[in-house]
């Protein structure tokens, strides 16, 4: 048991860094998969053809790739087509290439919570919404999001948590998160079970709160129409 | 679409749409066209790059891949359904002593990372001096992680059914085991199978972490042929070959999902029977499930 607590004090050089730079990947992947989401589900409900037709074929495409092929992708063949990602974040291209994928990857999956948001609204709401001369902007923004505000918080809550559970990806393709931790310690010749335990108590504690809020919200909302 | 979110545009209107459209179109024209132009400028489209494919071997490099793919899910599958059965029927169970495990079990495994389960099996094991094949620690990753979830569908199902169901059942003096074989599962299947074809995307989808513990499945092998200097390292004509064959997998297994969804609600509709619809989280395996279709059978 002792040995199992040393493993995390004598390493704390590797752990610190490390699940900060998990919460750090979920924190940007999760603002930039909300905003590329969101920007996805407008085209998707909008009166524009091409544009609904680039929305579902983006949507397809995603949510029937494996996350570590898009990974792969950015990593392997990126640099073939000289596409080079720049280091952001003071961290290098490698944490810019995880956090896009996350980005690419979960936006997908936002679009289509926020869609079917939008679906749960009763048709005769945007309907005298229109009748009173709302623009297509007004309907979506002062009467249908709002309302659809309580079907989409608690499934984008679950896209959130998966997100969190999907960082650990980037702990295969260099980036220094809580997944390849254990690497660096098996190289000092650490303990690999106790690190991965430690990982794993790791995200439970986030994962924990994480899931009881969205149980809350779920219970709070499940309001019948 | 169930939201009209606009009026059929009028003159003035579908002059705007079309505009915009224009607009739009032209974006995506020009997206597409600057990914050609990087394919084109590195020569992604040369001969030589795409020339391994046509070698015998290749093909059955990436076949063996596909295969090793194929085999991680279907043992992942045929274990993960069985470990839901069994952990959902603990959930459901009367007796604390069977729920209580089994819903810790449940919690835990949806809550964990399944590359760090994969990890735990795959280099803990090898730590203890066992060493679990890559195989198997794929395997019981996808078993553990989508077996929780399926439990959840399996329970969330069960409870879905109508209550009269299981009282009338009770009523006329059948055993629990009776009620739940003879009148619940009959009818929750039905509304259950589309959301498990659904978590056998997810789980397809999860093989694909087995490339990070050097699993040879079908990323890995493509990988692997991408890396031949003497093709001219051609990672961007494999991957996109790759891509394809899992998307195309994937796209073929949501679309039966989608048309078993259909033809139970169609069905349904027909026999003027309320349909229970179990809504699956693609991600997270978080079931919803409520009684609709009877406002669709009217």
């Amino acid at each position: 048991m002792l040995s199992f607590w040393e493993t995390l004090t004598k390493n704390s050089d590797l752990f610190i860094p490390g699940f900060l730079s998990t919460i750090y990947l979920f924190i940007i992947a999760a603002i930039g998969s909300l905003v590329l989401g969101t920007a996805l589900a407008a085209m998707r409900v909008s009166p524009v053809p091409a544009m609904r037709a680039f929305g579902a074929s983006y949507v397809n495409v995603i949510r029937n790739t494996p996350l570590t092929l898009v990974f792969v992708f950015l990593v392997f063949a990126t640099p073939k087509l000289d596409v080079a990602f720049p280091s952001t974040f003071g961290q290098n291209g490698f944490f810019t290439i995880a956090y896009s994928a996350l980005t690419i990857y979960t936006s997908a999956f936002v679009c289509e919570v926020v869609r079917s948001g939008v679906n749960t609204v009763s048709p005769g709401q945007s309907e005298a919404a229109r009748a009173i001369g709302m623009t297509f902007g007004q309907v979506l923004g002062l009467i249908v999001m709002p309302q659809a505000f309580r079907a989409i918080v608690p499934p984008l809550s679950s896209v959130m948590i998966a997100l969190l559970k999907n960082t650990t990806i980037a702990g295969g393709f260099s980036v220094l998160e809580s997944a390849a931790i254990r690497q660096n310690i098996s190289e000092r010749g650490g303990d690999q079970i106790h690190t991965i335990l430690w990982t794993l108590i790791f995200f439970l504690i986030l994962i924990t709160p994480l899931v009881a809020l969205q149980r809350a919200m779920e219970r709070r909302w499940a309001v019948s129409r | 679409m169930s939201v009209v979110l606009y009026d059929i545009p009028g003159p003035r209107a579908r002059l705007r749409n079309r505009a915009i459209g224009v607009a739009a179109a032209l974006a995506i024209v020009a997206l597409i066209w600057y990914v050609i132009d990087r394919f084109y400028d590195t020569g992604q489209f040369e001969y030589i790059k795409w020339a391994q494919f046509e070698f015998r071997s290749v093909q059955l490099e990436l076949l063996n891949g596909l295969l090793a793919t194929l085999k991680a899910f279907g043992l992942g599958a045929v274990l993960a359904l069985l470990f839901g059965a069994i952990f959902a029927t603990g959930r459901l169970s009367d007796h604390l002593y069977f729920r209580a495990p089994s819903n810790i079990v449940v919690e835990l495994f949806r809550a964990i990372p399944l590359l760090i389960l994969m990890f735990l099996f795959y280099y803990g094991s090898r730590q203890l001096g066992y060493g679990i094949p890559a195989l198997w620690a794929v395997v019981l990753g996808l078993t553990l992680y989508n077996g929780s979830v399926l439990a959840e569908i399996f329970r969330a199902g069960i409870l879905a059914v109508a209550r009269g169901q299981s009282e009338a059942a009770y009523a006329i003096g059948l055993r629990k085991t009776q009620v739940m074989t003879l009148v619940l599962l009959p009818q929750a299947v039905r509304s259950m199978l589309p959301s498990i074809v659904s978590q056998m995307v997810v789980l397809l989808k999860d093989t694909a972490l087995g490339f990070i513990i050097t699993y040879p499945e079908l990323l890995y092998v493509g990988r692997q042929i991408g890396n031949r200097l003497a093709f001219g390292v051609p990672q961007v004509p494999v991957l996109l070959v790759v891509a394809t064959v899992y998307i195309a997998m994937c796209a073929l297994l949501s679309w039966f999902a989608h048309w078993l969804e259909r033809r139970m609600r169609e069905g349904a509709r027909k026999k003027g029977i309320p349909v229970v619809e179990i809504a699956t989280d693609e991600v997270t395996g978080v079931v919803q499930a409520g009684p609709t279709g009877i406002a669709a059978a009217k």
